[in-house]
Protein backbone atom coordinates (compact mmCIF):
# COMPACT_ATOMS: atom_id res chain seq x y z
CA UNK A 1 0.00 0.00 0.00
CA UNK A 2 1.02 3.59 -1.03
CA UNK A 3 2.20 5.51 2.79
CA UNK A 4 2.44 8.85 0.15
CA UNK A 5 -0.35 9.69 -2.50
CA UNK A 6 0.59 13.19 -4.34
CA UNK A 7 -2.49 13.79 -6.90
CA UNK A 8 -2.44 16.62 -9.10
CA UNK A 9 -0.36 19.03 -7.07
CA UNK A 10 0.28 22.54 -9.20
CA UNK A 11 2.12 24.96 -7.80
CA UNK A 12 2.74 29.21 -9.34
CA UNK A 13 5.14 31.88 -7.88
CA UNK A 14 3.41 34.44 -9.54
CA UNK A 15 2.96 34.02 -12.72
CA UNK A 16 4.92 31.22 -13.06
CA UNK A 17 3.70 27.44 -13.01
CA UNK A 18 6.46 26.09 -11.24
CA UNK A 19 4.78 22.58 -10.53
CA UNK A 20 2.28 21.49 -13.31
CA UNK A 21 -0.53 18.22 -12.15
CA UNK A 22 2.03 15.92 -10.28
CA UNK A 23 1.01 12.90 -9.47
CA UNK A 24 2.76 10.02 -7.66
CA UNK A 25 3.03 7.41 -4.89
CA UNK A 26 5.60 6.00 -2.61
CA UNK A 27 5.26 3.11 -1.32
CA UNK A 28 5.98 2.25 1.63
CA UNK A 29 9.94 1.30 2.83
CA UNK A 30 11.21 2.50 -0.93
CA UNK A 31 13.43 5.08 -2.34
CA UNK A 32 12.10 7.52 -4.18
CA UNK A 33 14.52 9.80 -6.35
CA UNK A 34 13.28 12.97 -8.59
CA UNK A 35 16.27 14.07 -11.58
CA UNK A 36 15.30 16.80 -13.69
CA UNK A 37 17.62 19.47 -14.65
CA UNK A 38 17.72 22.58 -12.51
CA UNK A 39 14.72 24.76 -12.01
CA UNK A 40 12.12 22.03 -13.07
CA UNK A 41 10.38 21.77 -9.55
CA UNK A 42 11.41 19.45 -7.96
CA UNK A 43 12.68 21.27 -4.84
CA UNK A 44 9.51 23.54 -4.57
CA UNK A 45 7.44 20.05 -4.88
CA UNK A 46 9.97 19.17 -1.61
CA UNK A 47 8.65 22.05 -0.02
CA UNK A 48 5.23 21.53 -0.96
CA UNK A 49 5.51 18.28 0.85
CA UNK A 50 6.90 19.74 4.09
CA UNK A 51 4.54 22.60 3.93
CA UNK A 52 7.34 25.16 3.53
CA UNK A 53 4.93 26.00 0.52
CA UNK A 54 1.35 25.73 0.06
CA UNK A 55 -0.12 24.37 -3.40
CA UNK A 56 -2.40 25.91 -5.21
CA UNK A 57 -4.38 22.73 -6.50
CA UNK A 58 -3.68 19.15 -5.51
CA UNK A 59 -4.32 16.35 -2.57
CA UNK A 60 -1.58 14.99 -0.46
CA UNK A 61 -2.40 12.07 1.63
CA UNK A 62 -0.55 9.91 3.54
CA UNK A 63 -1.54 6.42 5.02
CA UNK A 64 -4.63 7.36 3.48
CA UNK A 65 -5.01 10.57 6.12
CA UNK A 66 -6.04 13.61 3.70
CA UNK A 67 -3.15 15.75 4.77
CA UNK A 68 -3.34 18.68 2.57
CA UNK A 69 -6.34 18.88 -0.16
CA UNK A 70 -6.39 22.50 -1.79
CA UNK A 71 -10.49 22.48 -1.94
CA UNK A 72 -10.68 22.29 1.63
CA UNK A 73 -9.11 25.40 3.68
CA UNK A 74 -9.42 23.25 6.88
CA UNK A 75 -6.16 21.27 5.52
CA UNK A 76 -3.80 24.24 5.56
CA UNK A 77 -4.85 26.30 8.73
CA UNK A 78 -2.01 26.89 10.29
CA UNK A 79 -2.72 25.50 13.59
CA UNK A 80 -2.79 21.60 12.34
CA UNK A 81 0.27 22.33 9.77
CA UNK A 82 2.61 21.93 12.66
CA UNK A 83 1.59 18.21 13.66
CA UNK A 84 1.31 17.26 9.96
CA UNK A 85 4.81 18.15 9.37
CA UNK A 86 5.84 15.37 11.59
CA UNK A 87 4.96 13.09 8.80
CA UNK A 88 7.93 14.68 7.20
CA UNK A 89 11.76 15.15 7.76
CA UNK A 90 13.64 17.71 5.16
CA UNK A 91 17.21 17.49 4.69
CA UNK A 92 18.67 20.91 3.38
CA UNK A 93 21.24 21.31 0.78
CA UNK A 94 22.83 24.03 2.84
CA UNK A 95 22.53 21.52 5.92
CA UNK A 96 20.53 24.82 7.79
CA UNK A 97 22.06 23.11 11.56
CA UNK A 98 21.86 25.34 14.66
CA UNK A 99 25.11 26.87 14.69
CA UNK A 100 24.80 27.83 18.52
CA UNK A 101 24.33 24.31 19.90
CA UNK A 102 26.67 21.49 19.43
CA UNK A 103 25.42 17.98 17.01
CA UNK A 104 24.02 16.38 19.74
CA UNK A 105 21.54 19.09 21.00
CA UNK A 106 20.95 19.92 17.07
CA UNK A 107 19.58 16.06 16.99
CA UNK A 108 17.68 16.76 20.32
CA UNK A 109 16.31 20.22 20.08
CA UNK A 110 13.04 19.86 18.44
CA UNK A 111 12.08 16.15 20.34
CA UNK A 112 12.72 18.34 23.96
CA UNK A 113 10.40 20.65 22.78
CA UNK A 114 8.02 18.64 21.56
CA UNK A 115 8.33 16.36 24.52
CA UNK A 116 7.87 19.58 27.14
CA UNK A 117 3.99 19.64 25.45
CA UNK A 118 3.37 16.44 26.65
CA UNK A 119 1.54 16.15 29.92
CA UNK A 120 3.88 13.35 31.64
CA UNK A 121 6.59 15.87 31.20
CA UNK A 122 7.13 17.23 34.44
CA UNK A 123 7.02 13.98 36.26
CA UNK A 124 8.95 11.99 34.31
CA UNK A 125 11.46 15.11 33.18
CA UNK A 126 14.58 13.74 33.73
CA UNK A 127 13.71 9.98 32.40
CA UNK A 128 12.56 12.08 29.11
CA UNK A 129 15.68 14.00 29.01
CA UNK A 130 17.99 10.72 28.97
CA UNK A 131 15.39 9.25 26.48
CA UNK A 132 15.89 11.87 23.77
CA UNK A 133 19.80 12.43 25.08
CA UNK A 134 20.46 8.24 24.47
CA UNK A 135 17.95 8.27 20.87
CA UNK A 136 20.21 11.27 19.40
CA UNK A 137 24.13 9.54 20.87
CA UNK A 138 22.64 6.42 18.77
CA UNK A 139 21.45 7.90 15.75
CA UNK A 140 24.86 10.10 15.62
CA UNK A 141 26.92 6.88 16.30
CA UNK A 142 25.09 5.48 13.23
CA UNK A 143 25.65 8.53 11.09
CA UNK A 144 29.84 7.55 12.00
CA UNK A 145 30.06 10.89 14.18
CA UNK A 146 30.72 9.43 17.68
CA UNK A 147 33.78 11.74 18.28
CA UNK A 148 31.80 14.90 16.91
CA UNK A 149 28.88 14.76 18.89
CA UNK A 150 30.10 17.98 20.97
CA UNK A 151 31.17 20.08 18.32
CA UNK A 152 29.75 23.01 17.01
CA UNK A 153 28.91 22.79 13.73
CA UNK A 154 31.05 25.14 12.61
CA UNK A 155 34.05 22.81 13.62
CA UNK A 156 32.89 19.69 11.61
CA UNK A 157 33.47 19.51 7.71
CA UNK A 158 30.43 19.86 5.14
CA UNK A 159 30.22 16.13 5.25
CA UNK A 160 29.61 15.80 9.24
CA UNK A 161 27.48 18.32 9.13
CA UNK A 162 25.07 17.15 6.53
CA UNK A 163 25.31 13.80 8.60
CA UNK A 164 24.16 15.25 11.64
CA UNK A 165 21.25 17.36 9.55
CA UNK A 166 20.35 13.67 8.61
CA UNK A 167 20.47 12.32 12.20
CA UNK A 168 18.39 15.68 13.79
CA UNK A 169 15.65 14.64 11.10
CA UNK A 170 15.68 11.12 11.53
CA UNK A 171 15.32 11.81 15.41
CA UNK A 172 11.79 12.64 15.03
CA UNK A 173 10.76 9.51 13.18
CA UNK A 174 9.28 10.84 10.33
CA UNK A 175 7.23 8.51 7.94
CA UNK A 176 8.92 10.02 4.94
CA UNK A 177 12.25 11.33 4.83
CA UNK A 178 13.12 14.16 2.28
CA UNK A 179 16.49 15.27 0.89
CA UNK A 180 16.86 18.18 -0.73
CA UNK A 181 20.55 17.97 -3.12
CA UNK A 182 21.56 16.55 -0.21
CA UNK A 183 25.33 16.51 -1.69
CA UNK A 184 25.48 19.64 -3.54
CA UNK A 185 26.77 21.68 -1.27
CA UNK A 186 29.90 19.60 -0.78
CA UNK A 187 33.17 18.67 -2.19
CA UNK A 188 33.35 15.74 -4.37
CA UNK A 189 35.80 14.17 -1.70
CA UNK A 190 32.83 14.30 0.91
CA UNK A 191 30.11 13.40 -1.25
CA UNK A 192 30.86 9.96 -0.58
CA UNK A 193 30.53 9.41 3.02
CA UNK A 194 27.43 11.72 2.76
CA UNK A 195 25.68 9.07 -0.20
CA UNK A 196 27.03 5.86 2.19
CA UNK A 197 24.65 6.98 5.23
CA UNK A 198 21.78 7.25 2.97
CA UNK A 199 22.72 4.15 1.08
CA UNK A 200 22.88 2.67 5.02
CA UNK A 201 18.97 3.93 5.47
CA UNK A 202 17.76 2.59 2.33
CA UNK A 203 19.15 -0.78 3.25
CA UNK A 204 16.88 -0.36 6.52
CA UNK A 205 13.69 0.21 4.36
CA UNK A 206 13.62 4.16 5.27
CA UNK A 207 10.88 5.59 3.19
CA UNK A 208 12.79 8.63 1.35
CA UNK A 209 12.49 11.05 -1.46
CA UNK A 210 15.49 12.14 -3.12
CA UNK A 211 16.12 15.18 -4.95
CA UNK A 212 19.29 14.51 -6.72
CA UNK A 213 21.99 15.25 -9.26
CA UNK A 214 24.28 12.11 -8.25
CA UNK A 215 22.70 9.62 -11.31
CA UNK A 216 24.50 6.59 -10.66
CA UNK A 217 23.56 7.00 -7.05
CA UNK A 218 19.94 7.75 -7.83
CA UNK A 219 20.69 4.67 -10.30
CA UNK A 220 21.54 2.50 -7.57
CA UNK A 221 19.37 2.77 -4.56
CA UNK A 222 16.43 3.81 -6.07
CA UNK A 223 13.02 1.22 -5.83
CA UNK A 224 11.45 4.41 -8.20
CA UNK A 225 13.14 7.26 -10.36
CA UNK A 226 11.28 10.24 -11.34
CA UNK A 227 12.04 12.80 -13.77
CA UNK A 228 10.67 16.31 -13.73
CA UNK A 229 10.77 19.18 -16.54
CA UNK A 230 9.76 22.33 -17.00
CA UNK A 231 7.38 21.48 -13.67
CA UNK A 232 5.94 18.53 -15.27
CA UNK A 233 6.81 14.55 -14.47
CA UNK A 234 8.28 13.51 -18.14
CA UNK A 235 8.81 9.75 -17.15
CA UNK A 236 8.60 7.98 -14.04
CA UNK A 237 9.27 3.75 -13.49
CA UNK A 238 12.01 1.66 -12.06
CA UNK A 239 15.76 3.11 -12.22
CA UNK A 240 16.14 0.25 -15.13
CA UNK A 241 13.21 2.28 -17.58
CA UNK A 242 14.10 5.31 -16.43
CA UNK A 243 18.22 5.40 -16.90
CA UNK A 244 18.59 2.65 -19.07
CA UNK A 245 15.41 2.54 -21.45
CA UNK A 246 14.26 5.95 -21.29
CA UNK A 247 10.60 6.70 -23.81
CA UNK A 248 11.07 10.41 -23.86
CA UNK A 249 13.58 12.17 -26.34
CA UNK A 250 13.74 15.18 -23.16
CA UNK A 251 15.09 12.45 -20.89
CA UNK A 252 17.60 10.55 -23.08
CA UNK A 253 19.13 14.28 -23.72
CA UNK A 254 18.82 15.03 -19.81
CA UNK A 255 20.42 11.65 -19.16
CA UNK A 256 23.23 12.00 -22.35
CA UNK A 257 24.11 15.33 -20.49
CA UNK A 258 24.42 14.13 -16.73
CA UNK A 259 26.45 11.20 -17.65
CA UNK A 260 29.03 13.51 -19.51
CA UNK A 261 29.17 15.95 -16.14
CA UNK A 262 29.93 12.99 -14.03
CA UNK B 1 49.39 74.22 39.90
CA UNK B 2 49.15 75.44 43.24
CA UNK B 3 45.93 76.49 42.84
CA UNK B 4 44.61 73.36 41.13
CA UNK B 5 45.36 71.21 43.54
CA UNK B 6 43.72 73.46 46.56
CA UNK B 7 40.45 73.78 44.05
CA UNK B 8 40.39 69.62 42.98
CA UNK B 9 38.72 68.37 46.19
CA UNK B 10 35.76 71.20 45.45
CA UNK B 11 35.84 70.65 41.50
CA UNK B 12 35.63 66.70 41.92
CA UNK B 13 32.92 66.52 44.27
CA UNK B 14 30.63 68.83 41.91
CA UNK B 15 31.73 67.25 38.73
CA UNK B 16 30.91 63.76 41.02
CA UNK B 17 27.31 64.85 41.32
CA UNK B 18 27.21 65.96 37.26
CA UNK B 19 28.04 62.87 36.65
CA UNK B 20 25.55 61.14 38.09
CA UNK B 21 23.18 62.62 36.61
CA UNK B 22 25.28 61.93 33.23
CA UNK B 23 24.99 57.78 34.42
CA UNK B 24 21.45 58.10 35.09
CA UNK B 25 20.43 59.66 31.98
CA UNK B 26 22.39 57.39 30.30
CA UNK B 27 20.86 53.96 31.87
CA UNK B 28 17.45 55.29 31.39
CA UNK B 29 18.09 55.81 27.26
CA UNK B 30 19.51 52.25 27.28
CA UNK B 31 16.61 50.76 29.03
CA UNK B 32 13.98 52.27 27.35
CA UNK B 33 15.33 52.24 24.18
CA UNK B 34 16.36 48.55 23.78
CA UNK B 35 12.82 47.42 23.90
CA UNK B 36 11.08 50.35 22.46
CA UNK B 37 13.77 49.72 19.24
CA UNK B 38 12.86 46.00 19.22
CA UNK B 39 8.82 47.25 18.77
CA UNK B 40 9.87 49.59 15.98
CA UNK B 41 12.04 47.43 14.35
CA UNK B 42 9.04 44.76 14.13
CA UNK B 43 7.15 47.85 12.93
CA UNK B 44 9.73 48.49 10.31
CA UNK B 45 9.42 44.88 9.05
CA UNK B 46 5.39 44.81 9.13
CA UNK B 47 3.35 43.15 6.21
CA UNK B 48 0.93 46.18 7.33
CA UNK B 49 2.07 48.79 4.76
CA UNK B 50 0.56 51.89 6.45
CA UNK B 51 2.20 50.74 9.51
CA UNK B 52 5.54 49.71 7.88
CA UNK B 53 5.95 53.31 6.01
CA UNK B 54 4.40 55.24 8.84
CA UNK B 55 7.40 53.82 11.05
CA UNK B 56 9.79 54.26 8.59
CA UNK B 57 8.98 57.89 8.14
CA UNK B 58 9.25 58.59 11.79
CA UNK B 59 13.05 56.73 11.92
CA UNK B 60 13.88 59.01 9.12
CA UNK B 61 12.13 62.22 10.60
CA UNK B 62 14.84 60.95 14.40
CA UNK B 63 17.75 59.86 12.39
CA UNK B 64 17.71 62.51 9.88
CA UNK B 65 17.65 65.61 12.31
CA UNK B 66 19.98 66.46 15.09
CA UNK B 67 19.40 64.61 18.92
CA UNK B 68 19.86 68.15 19.94
CA UNK B 69 16.83 70.17 18.02
CA UNK B 70 14.99 67.13 18.80
CA UNK B 71 15.17 67.74 22.60
CA UNK B 72 14.87 71.49 22.26
CA UNK B 73 11.71 70.57 20.92
CA UNK B 74 10.37 68.22 23.54
CA UNK B 75 11.56 70.48 25.79
CA UNK B 76 10.25 73.95 24.30
CA UNK B 77 7.24 73.20 22.31
CA UNK B 78 4.47 72.49 24.95
CA UNK B 79 5.44 75.26 26.97
CA UNK B 80 5.43 77.84 23.57
CA UNK B 81 3.01 76.51 21.25
CA UNK B 82 0.51 75.27 24.11
CA UNK B 83 1.12 77.52 27.08
CA UNK B 84 1.79 74.44 28.81
CA UNK B 85 5.09 73.24 30.21
CA UNK B 86 4.27 69.66 30.94
CA UNK B 87 8.05 69.16 32.00
CA UNK B 88 7.85 71.87 34.94
CA UNK B 89 10.76 74.18 35.96
CA UNK B 90 12.64 72.44 38.19
CA UNK B 91 15.56 69.95 36.88
CA UNK B 92 13.37 66.36 37.43
CA UNK B 93 11.39 68.20 34.65
CA UNK B 94 14.83 68.62 32.40
CA UNK B 95 15.99 65.36 32.78
CA UNK B 96 12.66 63.58 31.90
CA UNK B 97 12.13 65.77 28.78
CA UNK B 98 16.09 65.03 28.33
CA UNK B 99 15.35 60.98 28.54
CA UNK B 100 12.41 60.75 26.49
CA UNK B 101 14.22 62.87 23.66
CA UNK B 102 16.93 60.06 24.13
CA UNK B 103 14.81 57.10 24.21
CA UNK B 104 13.20 57.62 21.49
CA UNK B 105 16.22 58.66 19.28
CA UNK B 106 18.27 56.14 20.43
CA UNK B 107 15.20 53.46 19.77
CA UNK B 108 15.07 54.49 16.03
CA UNK B 109 19.22 53.78 16.04
CA UNK B 110 18.80 50.71 17.44
CA UNK B 111 15.63 49.44 15.36
CA UNK B 112 17.78 49.62 12.36
CA UNK B 113 20.16 47.57 14.05
CA UNK B 114 17.75 44.51 14.84
CA UNK B 115 16.38 44.65 12.08
CA UNK B 116 19.83 44.22 10.15
CA UNK B 117 20.14 41.58 12.59
CA UNK B 118 16.71 39.87 12.40
CA UNK B 119 17.13 40.05 8.70
CA UNK B 120 20.85 38.71 8.86
CA UNK B 121 20.06 35.44 10.14
CA UNK B 122 19.21 32.71 7.18
CA UNK B 123 15.99 31.96 6.02
CA UNK B 124 17.28 28.22 6.17
CA UNK B 125 17.02 28.71 10.08
CA UNK B 126 13.46 29.32 10.76
CA UNK B 127 12.91 26.57 8.17
CA UNK B 128 14.90 23.96 9.56
CA UNK B 129 12.77 25.09 12.88
CA UNK B 130 9.39 24.87 11.25
CA UNK B 131 10.45 21.65 9.06
CA UNK B 132 11.07 20.31 12.73
CA UNK B 133 7.97 20.73 13.94
CA UNK B 134 8.56 24.05 16.08
CA UNK B 135 6.10 26.76 16.93
CA UNK B 136 7.34 30.18 15.54
CA UNK B 137 8.12 31.29 19.10
CA UNK B 138 9.90 28.21 19.80
CA UNK B 139 11.81 29.23 16.64
CA UNK B 140 12.67 33.18 17.23
CA UNK B 141 13.96 32.05 21.21
CA UNK B 142 15.37 29.09 20.48
CA UNK B 143 16.98 29.22 17.34
CA UNK B 144 17.22 32.81 16.05
CA UNK B 145 17.40 35.12 18.89
CA UNK B 146 20.71 34.04 20.17
CA UNK B 147 22.30 34.10 16.56
CA UNK B 148 20.39 37.94 16.61
CA UNK B 149 22.20 38.88 19.30
CA UNK B 150 25.62 38.05 17.72
CA UNK B 151 25.18 39.83 14.82
CA UNK B 152 24.13 43.08 16.73
CA UNK B 153 26.36 43.19 19.51
CA UNK B 154 29.22 44.89 17.87
CA UNK B 155 27.14 47.88 16.22
CA UNK B 156 25.29 48.05 19.71
CA UNK B 157 27.97 48.17 21.46
CA UNK B 158 29.16 51.35 18.97
CA UNK B 159 25.98 53.22 19.47
CA UNK B 160 26.21 52.71 23.31
CA UNK B 161 29.76 54.14 23.18
CA UNK B 162 28.41 56.93 21.48
CA UNK B 163 25.77 57.72 23.89
CA UNK B 164 28.09 57.87 26.32
CA UNK B 165 29.34 61.15 25.50
CA UNK B 166 25.98 61.91 23.40
CA UNK B 167 24.81 62.88 27.30
CA UNK B 168 26.84 65.87 27.12
CA UNK B 169 23.71 67.27 24.76
CA UNK B 170 21.25 68.02 27.54
CA UNK B 171 23.50 70.49 28.71
CA UNK B 172 21.94 72.46 26.56
CA UNK B 173 18.37 72.30 27.99
CA UNK B 174 20.64 72.95 31.27
CA UNK B 175 20.18 69.44 32.60
CA UNK B 176 22.98 69.30 35.25
CA UNK B 177 25.24 66.76 33.95
CA UNK B 178 28.68 66.61 34.12
CA UNK B 179 29.57 69.17 31.52
CA UNK B 180 27.18 71.53 32.73
CA UNK B 181 28.70 71.32 36.19
CA UNK B 182 32.41 71.51 34.51
CA UNK B 183 30.82 74.90 32.77
CA UNK B 184 30.09 76.42 35.94
CA UNK B 185 33.24 76.79 37.68
CA UNK B 186 33.95 79.32 34.66
CA UNK B 187 31.22 81.26 35.56
CA UNK B 188 31.41 81.05 39.17
CA UNK B 189 30.37 78.52 41.32
CA UNK B 190 31.56 77.74 45.09
CA UNK B 191 34.28 80.25 45.31
CA UNK B 192 36.01 79.15 41.83
CA UNK B 193 35.49 81.55 38.92
CA UNK B 194 37.11 81.68 35.39
CA UNK B 195 38.53 78.16 35.34
CA UNK B 196 38.47 76.69 32.37
CA UNK B 197 40.38 73.39 33.45
CA UNK B 198 37.29 71.73 35.29
CA UNK B 199 35.65 71.29 32.27
CA UNK B 200 38.30 69.70 30.44
CA UNK B 201 38.63 67.46 33.75
CA UNK B 202 35.35 65.97 32.52
CA UNK B 203 37.33 64.15 29.79
CA UNK B 204 39.07 61.65 32.64
CA UNK B 205 35.29 60.30 33.41
CA UNK B 206 34.31 60.15 29.66
CA UNK B 207 37.31 58.10 28.80
CA UNK B 208 37.57 55.98 32.34
CA UNK B 209 33.67 54.94 31.70
CA UNK B 210 33.92 54.67 28.18
CA UNK B 211 37.23 52.25 28.53
CA UNK B 212 35.32 49.96 30.93
CA UNK B 213 32.23 49.79 28.56
CA UNK B 214 34.84 49.01 25.85
CA UNK B 215 36.29 46.09 27.73
CA UNK B 216 33.23 44.74 29.26
CA UNK B 217 31.46 44.68 25.91
CA UNK B 218 34.41 43.06 24.14
CA UNK B 219 34.12 40.36 26.64
CA UNK B 220 30.65 39.87 25.30
CA UNK B 221 31.53 39.62 22.04
CA UNK B 222 34.18 36.70 22.51
CA UNK B 223 31.24 34.90 25.01
CA UNK B 224 29.37 34.89 21.81
CA UNK B 225 32.75 33.99 19.48
CA UNK B 226 31.75 30.16 20.59
CA UNK B 227 29.93 29.55 17.81
CA UNK B 228 29.80 30.68 13.93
Amino acid sequence: MAILEIENISKSFDRTKVLKDISFNVEQGQVTSIIGSSGSGKTTLLRCLNFLERPDGGIIRVNNEVLFDANDPETYKESTIRTKRLHFGLVFQSFNLFPQYTAKKNVMLAKELLAKATPEYKERKKEIHEEIEHQAEMLLIQMGLKDRMNNYPHQLSGGQCQRVAIARALALEPDILCFDEPTSALDPELTGEVLKVIKGLADKRTTMIIVTHEMAFAKEVSNQVIFMDDGYILEQGTPEQVFDNPQMERTKHFLARAHITE
Amino acid sequence: MDIIIDQLPIVIKSLNIGFIQTLKLFFVTLIGAFPLGLIIAFGSMSRFLPLRYLTRFIVWIIRGTPLMLQMLIVYYFPGLVFHNNIWGSGEFGRFFAASVSFVINYACYFSEIYRGGIQGVPVGQEEAGLVLGMTKSQIFFKVTLLQMIKRIVPPISNEIITLVKDTSLARIIALQEIIWAGQAFMKGSQGISGQIWPLFFTAIYYLLFSGILTVLLSKLEKKLNYFR
